[in-house]
């Protein structure tokens, strides 16, 4: 009950930042203020709302429960595995967004492609594309926070009223604040869950009378002794999962981020701390998960390890209804919240709840950014702002994000949570396979429209191809199911946690097909005009002359 | 040259990634409680930010930084 009031008063405090946002912009409001905090973002901001914007409900929740199941291989899949490729994205892709939008006046990434290959209705699809692999992200960001506003306060907040609540919250702050709002908001949350790592490690490492005993136990025992190293992961597993941050500078919420930096200086402590903020959420994060598996004296901890031995006793005996109970029941989500109300006295407990919550409504920069392209890329380009005028865009933009919380909301309640984890899982393969684009678009002139619609179909056919087949081939408990087999070796696998394509999770395949349909496609069709890419290309190499002087300035 | 160099060593941090060596083993337990391969993924998320320290201060874009610069002379003349 204590926790849940902390984190009322601490989503009291996110309102009131957005209330002021709003207040700020008061009176000189345009849709780039708007939508972009009119690209003035400060170095402290920019880092730490982009950090913030990037961590998800998943953050502290999710990778300590899936270290609960399967040890410390979660950090080397979802942390170190994004250490260098997150980052170095942003220092490539990025900071040529930045100057771009600048340059230009962009504002998503659709009128980047636009203007870039010169394309109407392309755009249009890469739009929809976007917007639907988007929108599951949201859904289950209130579904998160309903969740655990639950967890939090013991079940004294229902999960209806959780999720309205946090619902009704972000909708406020990003309605009255924009960009402006969101970020303050996202830099509050990211100092805040920064923090968390830290105190929950030490109250929690006390309260188990240390780590080193429970280490050696861990290690003791047959069961839990290879959640300490890599053994249950195929090598080939691990290395395909390097392929999933590319879909981070994909996600439009992070490509419209970009654009809110006031200097291209400040993304170089965002590309340098990045890591280092990576590891100062997730490692504590995956420790405590596995840790966990030795709280035995937490009775609903205790109750997830006697379902988990249970699921392991009766493999491919139990019926398929009792496997899922106990699947969740074993599931490790909670075992975080459920350390900390047991191990930290009750007033931290709150307080580290509120940095729990902060990790949690992560779906604030995915409505505003689906609220920034549906007014730049559909109302304002097909005709909108020169009727309606520019007022009127940031109507649209706030009236959109009043419609789009509340649908997600009303679909959180009523469509089970495993359905929308599935189809996140994909959006991050998706996303991953849209990245060509950014880069053709950026970096080779020969790149095409064609090219561009190629890889764009391909990267929807192939989610909805794998969505359908994990939907009419049901995983096997604990094995792996052969589809396809090509000399004797497994080619399409149905796994307990999704698809195999020669070992390789289905990410693989999509971003190198989308790359090659990139490359094929625009080879075969006609050349961008000379204009085009002299606009975007011969720009660069000028201003590559002046490259000597800014040097100069900032070096000295 | 300079450039290989860079391009080389980021690839070389990628592979890094895939630490074979430690896969089976949880010793030594670094600090009497944290398993080697948790350990050398901790290590290897901070030799990423030194690498990305090294590209900034050597690779840094400096094109782009001039040309959003010319564009801001050009605001503040039109102001």
């Amino acid at each position: 009950m204590i926790p849940a009031l902390f984190v009322l008063a601490y989503l009291g405090v996110v309102l009131y930042i957005g209330i002021f946002a709003f207040r700020k912009a008061a009176g000189h409001e345009t849709a780039e203020d708007y939508f972009l905090a009119s690209r003035s973002l400060g170095t402290v901001v920019f880092l730490f709302s982009l950090f913030g914007t990037n961590m998800t409900a998943f953050t502290i929740l999710g990778s300590s429960g899936h270290a609960f199941s399967n040890g410390i291989v979660t950090y080397g899949l979802m942390t170190s595995s994004s250490a260098l490729i997150i980052p170095l994205s942003l220092f490539l892709i990025g900071t040529r967004l930045w100057t771009l939008g600048k340059r230009f006046g962009f504002m998503t990434p659709v009128q980047l492609f636009r203007d870039r290959w010169e394309c109407r209705h392309i755009g249009t699809i890469i739009f929809a594309v976007q917007a639907v692999l988007l929108v599951p992200y949201i859904i289950i960001g209130v579904m998160g926070g309903g969740t655990t506003l639950s967890a939090l306060s013991g079940g004294w907040v229902p999960y209806w009223l959780g999720g309205a609540l946090v619902a009704l919250v972000v909708m406020g702050y990003v309605f009255f604040g924009g960009m402006r709002g969101t970020a303050w908001v996202n830099t509050l949350q990211t100092i805040l869950f920064l923090s968390f790592g830290a105190i929950a490690l030490t109250v929690i490492g006390r309260g188990m009378g240390g780590f080193s005993q429970a280490a050696e136990e861990l290690l003791r025992s047959p069961a839990t002794a290879p959640l300490l190293t890599r053994e249950r992961i195929s090598q080939l597993f691990f290395l395909s999962y390097t392929f999933i941050p590319l879909s981070t500078i994909a996600f439009p919420h992070i490509g419209i981020f970009c654009l809110t930096a006031k200097r291209l200086q400040q993304f170089k402590p965002t590309v340098i701390l990045y890591p280092v903020c990576l590891l100062a959420i997730w490692l504590p994060s995956v420790f405590l998960g596995v840790m966990a598996n030795r709280a035995a004296d937490v009775p609903a901890i205790a109750t997830k390890l006697e379902a988990r031995r249970q699921l392991t006793a009766g493999a491919g005996q139990l019926p398929a209804e009792e496997r899922q109970r106990l699947r969740q029941t074993a599931a490790g989500d909670d075992v975080v919240v459920l350390l900390l109300n047991h191990y930290a006295p009750v007033w931290l407990a709150g307080l580290l709840g509120a940095g729990i919550m902060a990790a949690v409504m992560a779906s604030d920069s995915q409505i505003l950014a689906l609220s920034t392209m549906f007014t730049e890329d559909v109302f304002t380009f097909y005709g909108g702002r020169k009727r309606f005028g520019s007022a009127a865009q940031v109507h649209t933009g706030r009236i959109f994000v009043l419609i789009l919380t509340g649908m997600a909301y009303l679909i959180a309640l009523e469509v089970p949570v495993s359905i929308f984890e599935l189809a996140v899982q994909y959006a991050f393969s998706g996303y991953a396979a849209l990245s060509p684009l950014l880069v053709a678009a950026l970096f080779w002139k020969r790149s095409t429209k064609w090219g561009a619609l190629a890889s764009t179909l391909w990267t929807a056919a192939s989610v909805l191809a794998v969505a359908i087949l994990q939907y009419l081939v049901p995983a096997s408990a604990g094995s792996e199911r052969v589809i396809v087999s090509l000399f004797g070796a497994p080619a399409l696998s149905r796994t307990p946690g999704g698809t195999a394509i020669f070992g390789l999770m289905p990410v693989v395949p999509m971003v190198l097909v989308s790359s090659m349909l990139m490359v094929v496609v625009s080879k075969l069709t006609r050349k961008p005009g000379t204009e085009i890419v002299d606009r975007y290309f011969e720009t660069s190499k000028a201003s590559s002359e002046n490259a000597g002087f800014a040097r100069a300035r900032t070096q000295g | 040259m300079k450039q290989r160099i860079l391009i080389s060593l980021v690839v070389f941090v990628y592979l890094l990634h895939q630490d074979f060596w430690f896969w089976r083993t949880p010793y030594p337990l670094v600090l009497g409680f944290l398993p080697v391969g948790l350990f050398y993924h901790a290590c290897y998320t901070l030799a990423c930010a030194a690498l990305l320290a090294l590209l900034v201060k050597l690779a840094w874009p400096f094109q782009l930084e001039a040309s959003s610069e010319s564009l801001r002379s050009l605001e503040d003349e039109v102001r």
